[in-house]
């Protein structure tokens, strides 16, 4: 599309059931009741001029631009803050109201920089437009008055601008960062003449208050006193392209705003059902890392890693590679080879990277990240619903009474649906969290959970076992839902079970730590508040107990009958962009695209037809059985794409001596990542900017990636696949990426009516997509469970094995922030490094103190996997004897202390639980030393020879 | 294949399953591991010492061995 501003119906859609027809300018409209005059305006084809609304927030009529005359009513009522009402006729052009219009804008401009031309919204300015739409000539007032042209420009933050001598205190970016972001950072400081936008208190610039650059009020802006720093340095764009985000499972859409081949800005769209016109800083902004200078766009390879890596034309580099994967296959067996996914690839790549590793290595050991985050989401709901995928989409929140946020921080981790969320609590819903930190949902501006149930890491099962006890033995089940939709005798099983005395909030409290009351009043809230709804995420998973905890989650949802409708629900906040659609794609080892197992001959078969080739019918390896294995020789090769498990993997010394064990390790990536530093070949990848294809999102939501400019490496990720496949013999010729899209639809029946074409035509779908369902599926479980009745599962508390004591008396628990992402490949290559420039240990004051620790003093974390050193926070947000860091940072490397025990079905690692000590440090670990040496000396390049 | 791990691996998952009874664990234990181990996983559970298992676990991979 070319350049065209995103329509603007002044005030917010409005849902009802009730038409209202009234007459604007002689034209008949009918329009939802509650909707105003301006929006039914808008909706007519007609526009009335306005400055202080926008349809993402409120009306809130100020501007006094929007005036129009109503028959038989008094006055010159503002269109924004009127609603419609049957028969009312509307004029909104009439010489009245032209008069009207003009004087008030005179008032706005007299008070303006009249520096259009040299303005960078020229163009693309609401208020240039509208003083052109009423007319303005001249101004009678002068410019000598009293004005605010001098005050100076907050340059502060990385990405935006706040030039207040261009601000019409119209409060768009006020109400836009309560309304739509719910962060509450800026105000209108001071009344009259010298009111003013302010970000904080008096002494603060946006970069220093609690603004957290989402960008919802540079969005929101009709001049350029918000504007995009990228846009004052390239200027306006010339066309935009809807693309979908490459972060968080959220998912948002965004218009890549383009000039020529250089993107100017990523705007949210308006019309993405995921984000509805929202975003968070990492895709509003940081995007900077797919032209970084660390990005590699030339295939490398060498012999061994402790050799500089040596450029090659794409032919060597993918014969070098086919030659070895197909000596090392007649060497050791089909088994010897294996692939990981990535879940920050579209599907079709992922789609082909499963595909080679099934038909053209031979063997079943494929993997993905998801090992190491929701695959205990993928085994527990599969086991109680018969479906491996969140039930709702995010517009369910909105209708959600309570709410029940478990082993989750999504104001950090995913913080468009955070704000959704907020937005809804807001309005009254009541909020559970069940957390061993003190999350930012538990108290915030206008945001207060009912219940904190900060329990003891590890103890989750406990927790949920204890609040079904409670519901069970106070009578607040659901027995017509559960009598209807599930097993009854393996409820009455189940209920049995959780029933027992030792399952009590009473009994449970010294394992839990969670007071015994609090436990049994969030219980009965959760039961009897109405539409109750569970969002949960790593916090969840990533224990030994983590499909447990899964299926304690959906025990709940069905005791209480939360399941099938709006509202309610169970919602994994899934983390990488399209680890859902990584999981849809066959990217387990014992899985086949649509999660059908691979033993079962009729799906094995279909396959096999299609592809032309035999499949093992015997399960693969998971990654962490592929570094075992490596260890043992069995496991020789290794191809990765977009994944880094050096840094993201448990037990970083295990992982870094079996990739050292393997002859080949190819990893395919934008960046020479840490797992390159053991890498035999390094294929250059590309940028979701550089590729076409589809993304799912938390919600089962599929939507369009689209290249916007040509691949720096000069092919896309399934291009490079899929050249690696033919150059091992394989007979590949998909033309595009819509065409791997059909093979999918034509082998995985939850995606039979998914195509490219229908995605360009409808915007996105839901899976599953088929004949039962040819329009998607918002909602799972309406009618009745995916696996026929709800299988409650009995689950026990088992305590971890990795247990505190004299040497290691703490427990570490991992996470993520806001402005950073994952292994931190792509943010740490922007600046969004300003927030978070390493990574940080939370510690209570208490525990601080008995170490001598003081906030900002440098700390030695070990535990009996390994140590590194990073500087102490001093925060009562974790409980005393609890210790929480992120993982963005390879200087800090923290998975080097996290332990290699893992979720009982998945063998997803426990990162929440490890046992620590920590104490006063001077400086970097041995380890971070020598790791940083041999990493230096592992990413040489000799430049030679490249074609 | 490290045969502790193994070990570990399965106990683990006997230990979690055993709530649901033990007819019904040494079943589930029996499942999991042959729909979700590879094969040299399980060659090497089923030539390991099996007196070293949980007796669920045990039972699981005797059940392994007869197919």
């Amino acid at each position: 599309m070319g350049y065209e501003r995103q329509a603007d119906f002044g005030t917010p859609e409005v849902c009802s059931d009730t038409p209202v027809t009234l007459t604007i300018d002689g034209r008949a409209v009918t329009v939802p009741a509650g909707t105003s005059v301006m929006r039914a305006a808008g909706q007519c084809g007609g526009s009335i001029p306005s400055l202080c609304a926008t349809d993402s927030v409120a009306a809130f009529g100020s501007c006094r631009m929007c005036l129009v005359e109503i028959e038989g009513r008094r006055g010159t009522p503002a269109s924004c803050t009127t609603p419609v009402e049957p028969g009312m006729v509307v004029h909104t052009q009439t010489p009245k109201l032209a008069k009207l219009r003009r004087s008030v804008m005179e008032l706005y401009i007299s008070d303006h920089p009249l520096d259009c031309l040299t303005c960078s919204a020229s163009g693309d300015c609401e208020l240039q437009d509208t003083a052109a739409e009423v007319g303005l000539r001249d101004v009678r007032y002068g410019f000598d008055g009293a004005n605010h042209l001098g005050l100076p420009v907050d340059t502060s933050n990385p990405y935006f601008d706040f030039d207040p001598s261009k601000c019409i205190a119209c409060s768009r970016c006020v109400r836009a960062c309560d309304e739509v972001q719910g962060t509450l950072a800026l105000t209108i400081d001071g009344r009259g003449f010298v009111s003013k936008v302010s970000a904080g208190q008096a002494a603060d610039d946006f970069l220093s208050s609690e603004c957290v650059s989402c960008g919802a009020c540079v969005a929101a802006c009709p001049t350029a006193t918000l504007q995009e720093k990228a846009v004052k340095e390239i200027g306006k764009p010339e066309r935009a392209v809807v693309t979908t985000c490459a972060y968080c499972g959220v998912g948002c859409t965004f218009r890549a705003e383009m000039k020529g081949e250089q993107l100017v800005r990523m705007v949210p769209w308006k019309d993405g059902k995921a984000n509805r016109g929202h975003s968070c800083v990492k895709g509003r902004f940081a995007w900077g890392y797919a032209n970084h200078q660390d990005r590699i766009t030339k295939p490398m390879i060498r012999e061994s890693v402790d050799q500089p890596w040596r450029e090659v034309s794409w032919e060597e580099a993918l014969s070098y590679t086919a030659g070895k994967l197909n000596s090392i296959k007649a060497q050791y067996g089909a088994r010897a080879l294996g692939g990981i996914t990535s879940s920050r690839c579209t599907n079709e790549e992922v789609w082909l990277v499963q595909k080679l590793v099934r038909a053209g290595f031979g063997s079943n050991n494929v993997d993905t990240c998801a090992r190491v985050c929701h695959s205990p989401t993928g085994y527990g709901l599969s086991k109680t619903f018969g479906t491996s995928a969140g039930t709702q989409d995010f517009d369910s929140v909105m209708h959600a009474d309570v709410v029940m946020v478990i082993g989750a921080n999504p104001t950090d981790g995913h913080p468009v649906f955070a704000s959704r969320l907020k937005r809804r609590l807001r309005q009254g819903a009541k909020l559970i969290v069940i957390d061993p930190r003190r999350i930012d949902l538990v108290k915030s501006p206008h945001i207060e959970a009912a219940h904190h149930l900060a329990l003891q890491p590890g103890t989750n099962v406990a927790v949920l076992t204890a609040m079904a006890h409670v519901i069970v033995t106070e009578g607040l089940a659901d027995e017509a839902f559960i009598r209807e939709r599930c097993d009854w005798d393996e409820y009455q099983d189940w209920s049995a079970f959780v029933a027992q005395e030792r399952h009590s909030p009473e009994v449970l409290e010294p394992v839990t730590r969670v007071p015994a009351s609090e436990l049994r009043a969030a219980a009965r809230l959760y039961a009897t508040g109405g539409n109750g709804a569970i969002y949960y995420g790593l916090g969840v998973t990533e224990h030994s107990q983590g499909s447990s905890t899964v299926m304690s989650i959906a025990n709940l949802a069905m005791v209480t009958g939360n399941i099938g409708r709006s509202g309610v629900g169970v919602n994994p906040l899934r983390g990488q962009n399209n680890v859902q659609g990584s999981c849809d794609m066959g990217s387990f080892p014992h899985e086949l695209p649509g999660y059908r197992h691979i033993a079962g001959p009729e799906v094995r078969g279909s396959f096999e037809a299609d592809w032309q080739v035999s499949l093992d019918p015997e399960p693969g390896l998971r990654i962490p059985n592929m570094l075992d294995a490596a260890l043992d020789g069995s496991f020789r090769a290794l191809y990765v794409q977009g994944e880094d498990i050096l840094q993201s993997d448990p037990n970083t010394h295990h992982v870094a001596a079996g990739l050292k064990a393997m002859d080949l390790v190819i990893v395919h990536d934008l960046f020479l990542n840490e797992t390159a530093n053991y890498a035999h070949v390094f294929l250059p990848g590309s940028t979701f900017l550089e590729k076409t294809g589809t993304f799912t999102n938390a919600e089962r939501r599929i939507q369009m990636v689209r290249k916007v400019m040509e691949p720096a490496n000069g092919l896309e990720d399934w291009e490079v696949t899929q050249a690696l496949a033919r150059a091992m013999g394989l007979d590949w010729n998909y033309a595009d990426s819509a065409q791997i899209m059909d093979e999918v639809a034509r082998l995985t029946p939850t995606f039979a009516g998914v195509s490219h074409a229908r995605l360009d035509a409808e915007g996105s779908l839901q899976w599953p997509v088929n004949a039962a369902h040819p329009d998607g599926s918002p909602i799972m479980h309406v009618d009745g469970f995916v696996r026929g009745k709800g299988k409650f599962m009995v689950t026990d508390y088992v305590p971890t094995d990795e247990r505190t004591g004299p040497r290691y008396p703490l427990l570490l628990t991992t996470g993520r922030i806001l402005s950073q992402y994952n292994v931190g490949a792509q943010t740490r290559r922007t600046a969004n490094t300003v927030w978070h420039p390493e990574d940080l240990l939370e510690m209570h004051p208490s525990d601080a103190e008995n170490r001598g620790l003081k906030d900002g003093d440098w700390a030695r974390l070990a535990s009996r996997t390994g140590e590194t050193t990073l500087r102490v926070t001093v925060t009562d947000r974790v409980a005393p004897g609890v210790v929480y860091t992120t993982f963005h940072h390879p200087a800090t490397q923290a998975n080097v202390v996290t332990t290699e025990y893992s979720d009982w079905a998945t063998n997803c690692p426990e990162y929440k639980v490890t046992a620590v000590q920590v104490l006063p440090s001077n400086g970097p670990s041995e380890w971070q030393e020598s790791y940083a040496s041999w990493s230096e000396k592992s990413r040489r390049i000799s430049r030679v020879a490249a074609e | 294949m490290d045969v502790t791990r193994l070990r570990y691996m399965a106990d683990q998952i006997a230990r979690n399953l055993a709530p649901q009874g033990e007819a019904q664990a040494i079943e589930g234990t029996f499942q999991h591991i042959r729909d979700y181990w590879d094969p040299r996983m399980k060659a090497a559970i089923l030539a390991d010492d099996h007196a070293a298992l949980s007796p669920i676990a045990r039972a699981a991979v005797e059940r392994l061995s007869r197919g």
